[in-house]
């Protein structure tokens, strides 16, 4: 018989993988168009983030606070709801961890500030998408434009915070140095491999979400709530599931996760709160939550990825001026553009090759009647 | 003198379901000519031959006497065949002349053609008394006078035969009344009227020439002055299979549900439920019989706290249900549940399942806080347990709960909604179309498990546009029309023409 | 409130507005017409760093704003194949295109000019303003004098145009034939199919319209703002616009009081910094850039007026039959 829909195997790894080359092999002609060798440059770049152990660990690093903002946008998309509003969340968690940090930093041991720190971290991440839920929820005023509003809100008002907690005389905009209380553990300690690097236990911290997360969104009741709701707003309201509160509760949990994200980067590497820290991850997180399909292998995979991305980014440009960090900003809107909005465009020519491979396929059509 | 329209022999199928038979009839020019019938009669699917929507499988259509193979409604339109359509094809907030001129503006400066169009839409307003300004915005005007406005698109396009489907569905009494005087206008000037409809009263009053339609075949054509609602009642219903079920003997317990003048309106004010009163005892089965969009969707919707009533008390085992005080029904359809309220819902793709869900899952949709631990975790042991055992009992094909409900056939999806509502032991349970889209030799078993839980004890309160279905099941029946109850009867004195004329919209008398 | 200079006020406000003109009216007729449009912010980063480039080159302001339009409306071809043809997630589109622009843009402009992402000043390749004859003559008459010589006369083309472009919007919308269509299949595509009006071809007409216009907002940026582009130099005007499009009810001549009132803020705000307010003091040059992020939160939250969207907007078109 001829099938009319694709096998879970093909939407699940065929299209996403087909999305992901197209990406890459527009990026690769953008890069020869700019008169670089494309395979040159992906050999510096595998060789830089993967092959080196050192910028293995900047991948890993990278990595760490991607997860988190992975997962912030995936919580909210299996609800149905697009938060934009990452970067901005997680800027402002940053803020809330700083001011954990400069209180208690000097009164607390490490193993009693860094969970305060984390705390301030989510609370803070999670105030900041509160606005946007509630009236998404409450008045139908839609998610994505004004979480987008409050990005550029946390610009103007950390901007202000950030000024505000520069100690005297020091030029750098950015708070005083935390304590090292504050410091989060570097892996290198007990993983000496990974050389130089600012890996920290916030990786051990990101595996530990997405195994919370899986286990929250696939085997608790409230997760199952949140996934009708994505899937099907109508059947939700028959089930029982009080929309409303689904839609904010899922915001709030949004929001704290990418506040989270600021933790690796303030804590394990600058260990002071600084201008405009998340430098796009929060876009990074929309990118890797619709390349990572929501799933937690998919969400570390593209991670780890976007890490290489990065770190391999880092070198390439220092090595060939005309690919600049700013490529893979580019190449991060073409993975959007491929595996989110175009995520069915191959899906025609796949099925054509399945009914092919098929035997015994009968080409007949039959319209079915709406009663 | 040649019919305005004749079809001969249209046969059109649609998968395995055979919408339209080998059906033959003419409709005589100047004419106004009705088409009755109940849900899946054919009726719509005839009429969408005729305006282009879909291509007969075999057969012809005649336009004054000359076969015309009509591809597209823009062919129809061009044959003088004018379509108004249940759900208006209207923009609403643009003016009647907007509307109108859509599509032909004459030029791409508005301004140019305004003029002429404005004089001969008032020209054609005056001439039938449709009675609408061409410069209203449409969503200022009532649903009545918006109808006219679609009537005045046809006449406008120089529609000659005029096909109204369901025309009064949304009318109030004086409404209608101002309609049929209006089709009584166009008659005069030469215009052919199809009527479709359900409702008998108007064929009597209306119409001149009645083909009784019934599962894809005419089963009646008369003069409308030769025949009587209860002849036609009686050919629109036919006589159903006798069938037998094993059933306790009828011996209803307490009282378990007491609805008390339950009013419903829309956004804009129609009345979708009026007064309505009845009341529901443990160990019955009563059926509401009607032709779907008569209120019976909301009336379940309403009991299953999907939706809140605009007025009226609804008392479940003595106690209020919990309707007050709310802005909107968010989250009511679990603390129903909770009260031991179970809903097959008439929708099953859009209200009952979620299609990506596997069977499992779905198996506690609706009951998922029922089933998870004290750290909000599912049970899966327990719940696969359940599931075997529901998909056995109630032989759920294929024996997969990994396999996505979507992939099952509408029977089996429907056997796998009643066994989770069943399992949840309701004293109340609400059923819409219980048999919809479900293959025979489902039909039959779904039938049995329904009686088997009425003799347990339950009340079941269902909805069914199927007249043997009702039949089979009910203790007592419902009939409702128009948003009202117009009567309730109990089984024996189940006879097809007293209850077609209920449904037709005719109170008891 | 001496500080507060009026008249450079009203000035700086006609001369901030046409970039939120151009793009609240190219958002108009996309959404006007079906289609959400959330990439206007990434097509007029494209255009203003086209536009810059091309005026670089050639020392022609005109070629450039052309090389804008160019780009503009490639990418928005791009938007209309997967949100009309494909029927894909219009939301995702846009933040694709926006994210993609942005780190594009920069590239580019670092590969030919090599100057750290930013395009060369300009210089004598800008615009010139235009001077109405008779402003020397007029200058020392109080107020009409400066009304003719700096407020309607004095300003560049394009913020002419800007400005007369919107009875022209208003004209296509409301008394032309393509925008009666275009009104349809905003409202009601499946009442435009059965009038034999294609949605399709509609909304792909609507979205060229949208290329083009927006392409204006990028082109003023760079060409005569500022002179050169500079990495995400529209910020955040593409989303502002989307706002003033929510506070104009889709209205063309309400939008665009929406973007002088965003102008307005806009000039206030260079004039507050610095200044001593009665009860608060001197207010941070931070908290005022968030007002019209603010307003735009305020109005999206329906608290300013009740606003109603195209009723089809966002849902791709599926024929019913």
């Amino acid at each position: 018989m001829k099938k009319t829909e694709l096998p879970r195997w093909a939407t699940g790894f065929v299209l996403p993988i087909l999305n992901l080359l197209s990406a890459l092999i527009v990026a690769g002609l953008v890069i020869h168009l700019l008169g670089e060798s494309p395979t040159d440059s992906l050999r510096i770049l595998v060789d830089s983030a993967i092959l080196d152990p050192e910028g293995l660990g900047y991948t890993l690093f990278y990595a760490s606070t991607f997860i988190f903002a992975g997962l912030a946008v995936s919580i909210a998309m299996q609800a149905g709801l697009f938060n934009i509003g990452a970067e901005g969340q997680m800027y402002v968690g940053g803020l809330g961890l700083t001011l954990a940090v400069l209180t208690f930093d000097a009164s607390l041991p490490a193993w009693l500030m860094i969970p305060a720190a984390m705390v301030g971290a989510a609370l803070f991440g999670a105030l900041w998408s509160f606005i946007p839920g509630y009236l998404q929820a409450k008045r139908g005023s839609h998610v994505v434009v004004t979480t987008i509003m409050f990005n550029f809100i946390a610009a103007s008002l950390m901007n202000y915070a950030i000024l505000k907690l520069i100690p005297e005389g020091q030029q750098n905009p950015a708070s005083r140095v935390f304590a090292e209380s504050a410091a989060l553990p570097l892996l290198n300690k007990w993983l000496p491999v990974f050389g130089d690097t600012p890996l920290n236990i916030s990786l051990l911290l990101a595996v530990a979400a997405l195994v919370i997360y899986g286990a929250a969104v696939w085997r608790s009741s409230w997760g199952y709530k949140l996934r009708a709701t994505g899937l099907n707003p109508h059947a939700a309201h028959y089930a029982g599931v009080k929309i409303s509160r689904t839609i904010i509760v899922t915001m709030l949990v949004s929001g704290a996760l990418a506040g989270l994200g600021a933790v690796n980067s303030v804590m394990g590497s600058t260990h002071y709160l600084s201008l405009n820290f998340p430098a796009g991850a929060g876009f990074v997180g929309i990118a890797i939550a619709l390349m990572g399909r929501q799933h937690p292998v998919g969400i570390f995979l593209s991670s780890v990825l976007f890490g290489a991305l990065i770190q391999g980014g880092f070198d390439l440009s220092l090595e060939k001026p005309n690919i600049p960090q700013e490529t893979f900003v580019f190449i991060q809107g073409l993975i959007i553009l491929f595996c989110g909005a175009m995520e069915n465009f191959y899906a025609p020519v796949v099925m054509k090759l399945l009914n092919l491979a098929r035997p015994g396929t009968r080409t007949g059509t039959s319209t079915t009647k709406e009663a | 003198m040649q019919p305005a329209v004749e079809f001969r022999n249209i046969s059109k199928a649609f998968g395995a379901v055979q919408a339209n038979a080998d059906v033959s009839f003419s409709i005589a020019r100047g004419s106004i000519h009705g088409v009755i019938g109940e849900n899946g009669a054919g009726k719509s699917t005839l009429m969408s031959i005729l305006y282009g929507y879909y291509n007969a499988d075999s057969g012809q259509v005649l336009i004054d006497g000359r076969p015309q193979d009509i591809r597209t409604s823009h062919e129809a339109i061009a044959l003088g065949i004018g379509m108004v359509h249940q759900h208006f094809m209207l923009v609403e907030n643009m003016t009647v002349l907007d509307n109108v001129m859509l599509g032909n503006e004459g030029g791409f400066k508005l301004a140019g053609q305004r003029g002429a169009v404005e004089a001969k839409l008032r020209e054609i307003c005056d001439r039938y008394r449709l009675e609408v300004d061409p410069l209203a915005t449409v969503h200022d005007l009532s649903v009545g006078a918006q109808q006219r406005v679609e009537i005045l698109k046809q006449i406008y396009r120089s529609a000659n035969i005029l096909i109204l489907d369901e025309p009064t569905a949304v009318l109030t009494a004086q409404e209608t009344a101002s309609l049929f005087e209006i089709l009584r206008l166009f008659k005069e000037q030469g215009k052919t009227i199809i009527l479709i409809t359900h409702k008998l009263q108007e064929i009597m009053e209306i119409t001149d020439e009645v083909t009784v339609m019934r599962a894809g075949r005419v089963v009646g054509a008369v003069q409308t002055r030769d025949t009587s609602k209860e002849q036609l009642a009686n050919m629109m219903v036919g006589r159903p299979i006798q069938s037998e079920l094993p059933r306790a003997p009828y011996k209803p317990g307490a009282e378990v549900l007491k609805v008390s003048n339950l009013q419903l309106q829309d956004a804009n004010g129609v009345k979708l439920l009026a007064d309505i009163d009845f009341t529901l005892r443990a160990g019955e089965v009563v059926a509401i019989a009607g032709v779907s969009g008569n209120g019976q969707s909301e009336l379940l919707e309403i009991l299953s706290g999907m939706r809140l009533p605009s007025a009226g008390n609804v008392a479940f085992l003595g106690q209020a249900l919990p309707y007050a005080g709310r802005a909107n029904a968010d989250g009511l359809p679990a603390d129903f549940r909770r009260l031991g309220i179970g809903h097959v819902p008439e929708d099953r793709l859009r209200d009952g399942v979620i299609k990506d869900f596997s069977v499992m899952h779905n198996t506690v949709f609706g009951y998922q806080d029922h089933v998870k631990n004290r750290w909000g975790l599912f049970d899966f042991k327990r719940i696969a347990q359940r599931c075997a055992h529901l998909m056995q009992a109630f032989d759920v094909r294929p024996n997969n709960p990994d396999l996505r409900i979507g992939l099952l056939s509408g029977g089996n999806q429907q056997k796998v909604v009643i066994a989770r509502e069943v399992a949840a032991k309701p004293k109340l349970m609400l059923i819409g179309q219980p048999t919809r889209g479900v293959d025979i030799g489902t039909i039959e078993s779904i039938h049995r498990q329904l009686l088997r839980l009425r003799d347990e004890g339950v009340a079941i309160l269902l909805s069914s546009v199927e007249l043997e279905e009702v039949r089979a099941l009910a203790d007592r029946i419902i009939v409702m029309s128009g948003g009202r109850i117009t009567g309730i009867l109990p089984v024996d004195e189940f006879d097809t023409t007293r209850i077609g004329l209920l449904m037709g919209g005719l109170h008891k008398s | 409130m001496e500080d507060f200079h009026i008249a450079s006020i009203i000035v700086s406000t006609i001369r901030n507005a046409p970039v939120l003109m151009f793009a609240a009216m190219a958002g108009l007729f996309a959404e006007r017409s079906g289609v959400v449009d959330i990439g206007l912010e990434g097509k007029i980063l494209a255009s203003a760093f086209a536009s810059a480039s091309v005026a670089y080159a050639t020392q022609n302001p005109w070629l450039g704003i052309l090389a804008g339009i160019g780009v503009s409306v490639a990418l928005v071809m791009v938007q209309a194949f997967v949100s009309i043809t494909q029927k894909g997630n219009q939301l995702v589109c846009g933040i694709a295109i926006n994210i993609a622009m942005s780190g594009l843009t920069f590239v580019l402009a670092q590969f030919f000019f090599h100057e750290g992402g930013r395009t060369p000043d300009l210089r004598e390749a800008r615009l010139f303003d235009i001077v109405l004859p008779g402003t020397a003559a007029m200058d020392n008459i109080p107020f009409i004098g400066w009304l003719y010589g700096h407020v309607i006369g004095g300003q560049s083309a394009l913020v002419y145009l800007a400005f007369l472009l919107v009875p022209v919007v208003h004209w296509v919308i409301y008394h032309s034939r393509f925008g009666l269509r275009l009104r349809a299949c905003g409202e009601n595509p499946h009442a435009a199919d059965a009038a034999g009006v294609s949605v399709e071809r509609t909304r792909y007409l609507a979205m060229l319209v949208t290329g083009v216009l927006c392409s204006f907002s990028g082109a003023y940026l760079a060409i005569v703002q500022s002179g050169f582009f500079l990495r995400d130099m529209s910020a955040g005007a593409g989303y502002l616009a989307l706002a003033t499009l929510v506070f104009g009810n889709w209205r063309p001549l309400h939008t665009v009081l929406g973007c002088l009132m965003f102008g307005l803020f806009g000039a206030i705000q260079i004039q507050l910094e610095g200044v001593d307010l009665p009860v608060v003091g001197q207010v941070s040059g931070s908290l005022i850039q968030m007002i019209p992020y603010v307003v735009t939160v305020i109005v999206l939250a329906g608290f300013m007026a009740k606003s109603v969207a195209p009723k089809a907007v966002g849902k791709p078109f599926v024929k019913s039959r």
